[in-house]
């Protein structure tokens, strides 16, 4: 029998769980949780600035890992902030276990200071949520949490602790055991084998990749069921380095920016094989003509995925690592000529244009700059608009967890703290976060935190002083009725990161941008890199929002 | 506590089902079942819930109109930590049929 409070029990439970570094900010209900913490040597914590950047390290965590990651908040403000970084984990299926201080139980409902009922509030954007009601639950709620976090599709759980609940002493008798995922869907194997004979039977056939071959480590074996089967492979926004963007199978990403002949092999595929992906409607813009001559074969861990957007022929429910590892042994090793050559032509008659890919003071010519500085082993983050597309089209992933973005729910704001939480987790690559001005604005608080801990950091931040994105929608479909999308002001990012404490550099007033961004980005420490880009310089190709695939303008 | 969030489909069309669902008994179950009926626009047009299994568990009852969306929604259902099991009933089951006699 061992004495402790709950707020001891949660960080036993922690330890035990593998936890080594938790983000977040404290606050009065939260207190004895962080006083708690303040007696573990196997734990670390990051004070971030705001709960969302606190949110976002833990989840450039667990995308680095692909184990859940810990995050910290007090009640009310503390928790509401904490709000997008969950939902944002919930959207792109990332293990996260947010914990939030409440307060005290007989207070709950009463409109007590700092009280909001953060429970209710991330029903909707958690797997599963708990509000504690007394210590003893914390034996069970803990190891569920992470069970939850890590188990079928991954996601975020969020466990509300009253103050009251953390302060309350329990005797334990022993620790349950640390939390494992849960066992794995049975395969059909029947519908495999059917799955296979579609396969073999097809004539063009596309396999379609998505952030589930990412979560289930199967990136090699879905390489190889392409190889095998020749299928040219295409991979959503979450997927890209799941397959090398140089193999000659590999189509690029598909969707609304993807390449035009990506999107047209697509349109004559005649089987679509669609892994660990849920057709998104960015992915497949209008899901009526999305592969109109192609039968669909799914493979989902998550079963409400199956049949979702689109009726498949043959559906499984399996794990990706398990299906595809059943699936390759009866697959025939199929050379299809006529099919690749017919994939070849598309892609030399339509091919992803990058203009000034050479000039590294274009948008393009700057990312294939810092991606020759670097080699695969370096992560990339970004924000979310324009340079976001232009990172996705023109690095050159070559591997799984090379690349994290918001996918799904498309947060700015996200590059950077993520890029700081991959740091954490693997100390020893380089973190390259691409951002642009308007993104950058939405956490920038947290180049404290980074200066604090001089995490090998470097954001790229290519400014063009608006909301490019909204800018180029405003001219391309509301008549060029600019609003609300300029900025201005122009802020001075150097001078601010310097304030910051955090070493920076204006690739605009440098003689050789190359050579000065290569030293810059391969020397340890973060570092900020300022370039302008031109506001004029759209995303294409694109499609129009509602629109088919297939009518795709520009590029 | 729950707000509608899309406009009711017309589902007047269509035939009404009855769904079982056993779940977990404490606070809470009810709101994540709510709300994602509420959040794909399914009106649920009656609900039934009591305790079983010495209070540990609870069975409820609900009755929704049965359109082409009603599998997936099951599946979503079904996805629940605190829901154990989703068994669908015709709209003719005894349970609301008994009940009429209460709202009258």
């Amino acid at each position: 029998m061992e004495k402790m409070t709950g707020a001891q029990l949660i960080v036993r439970l922690l330890e035990r769980q593998g936890v080594r570094t938790i983000a977040g900010i404290p606050g009065g209900a939260i207190l004895p949780l962080y006083d708690a913490l303040s007696g573990s040597t196997i734990i670390r914590h990051v004070l971030a600035r705001h709960e969302q950047g606190a949110g976002f390290m833990a989840q450039g965590m667990a995308r680095v890992s692909g184990r859940p990651e810990v995050c910290f908040a007090s009640s009310g403000p503390g928790a509401t902030n904490l709000v997008t970084a969950i939902a944002d984990a919930r959207l792109d299926s990332i293990p996260l276990v947010a914990i939030t201080g409440q307060v005290p139980l007989s207070m709950i409902g009463t409109d007590a200071f700092q009280e909001v009922d953060i429970y209710g509030m991330t029903v909707p954007i958690t797997k599963h949520n708990f509000l504690v009601r007394s210590a003893q639950e914390l034996l069970e709620v803990i190891p569920a949490a992470f069970r939850i976090a890590m188990s079928g599709r991954p996601g975020p759980v969020l466990v509300d602790v009253p103050k009251d609940v953390q302060s309350q002493l329990i005797e334990v008798a022993e620790l349950p055991p640390p939390a494992e995922p849960e066992a794995l869907p049975p395969l059909d194997q029947g519908l495999l084998a059917q799955a296979a004979q579609m396969i073999n039977e097809a004539e063009q056939p596309v396999l379609y990749l998505g952030g589930g071959v990412v979560h289930s480590g199967a990136a090699a074996l879905a390489v190889t069921l392409a190889e095998q089967a020749s299928m040219p492979t295409t991979m959503t926004l979450m997927a890209l380095g799941t397959m090398p963007m140089d193999h000659p199978l590999s189509i690029g990403m598909l969707g609304m920016h993807g390449a035009r002949y990506t999107n047209f092999v697509l349109e004559e595929a005649d089987l679509v094989v669609c892994v660990g992906a849920r057709f998104d409607d960015r992915a497949v813009g209008k899901a009526a003509q999305f592969c109109p001559k192609a039968k669909i074969v799914h493979i989902d861990v998550d079963r409400s995925e199956l049949h979702k957007v689109k009726n498949a022929h043959v559906a499984i429910h399996a794990d990706v690592t398990v299906a595809l590892e059943a699936l390759l042994p009866q697959v025939k090793v199929t050379l299809r000529k006529r099919w690749l050559s017919h994939v070849d032509s598309l892609k030399s008659r339509f091919p992803l244009q990058l203009p000034g890919q050479d000039d590294p003071r274009t948008h393009y010519g700057l990312i294939h700059a810092v991606a020759a500085a670097l080699d695969d082993e370096a992560v990339v983050t970004t924000d979310v608009g324009q340079h976001q597309m232009w990172v996705a089209q023109a690095y050159p992933f070559r591997r799984a967890r090379q690349w994290f973005t918001s996918g799904g729910l498309g947060t700015m704001g996200f590059g950077m703290p993520a890029a700081m939480g991959a740091a954490m987790a693997e100390p020893d690559r380089t973190v390259v976060c691409f951002s642009g001005d308007g993104s950058l604005m939405m956490n920038i608080q947290e180049l404290a935190t980074l200066a604090e801990e001089g995490l090998n950091v470097k954001i790229v931040l290519m400014n063009n002083n608006s909301l490019g994105l909204v800018y180029q929608q405003q001219n391309l479909f509301y008549g060029k009725r600019v609003f609300a999308s300029k900025y201005r002001g122009a802020p001075d990012f150097v001078r601010i990161a310097e304030g910051f404490g955090i070493k920076a550099l204006d690739l605009d007033g440098e003689s050789d941008p190359r050579a000065a961004l290569a030293q810059a980005l391969n020397t340890p420490g973060p570092c900020l890199i300022h370039a302008s880009i031109d506001r004029e310089q759209f995303v294409y190709p694109m499609v129009p929002p509602g629109a088919a695939n297939t009518e795709m303008i520009g590029g | 506590m729950i707000e509608q969030v899309a406009d009711p489909l017309p589902q007047q069309g269509y035939a009404k089902v009855v769904l079982e669902l056993e779940v977990n008994n404490h606070p809470g179950v009810m709101s994540h079942i709510c709300n994602l009926f509420a959040r794909r626009a399914f009106n649920v047009e009656g609900i039934l819930c009591m305790p079983v299994a010495d209070g540990r568990r609870s069975r409820i009852w609900l009755l929704v109109f049965e359109d082409q969306r009603l599998e997936q929604m099951m599946r979503q259902v079904e996805k629940l930590e605190d829901v154990l099991a989703v068994r669908p009933h015709g709209a003719g089951h005894e349970v609301f049929e008994r009940l009429e006699d209460f709202f009258h």
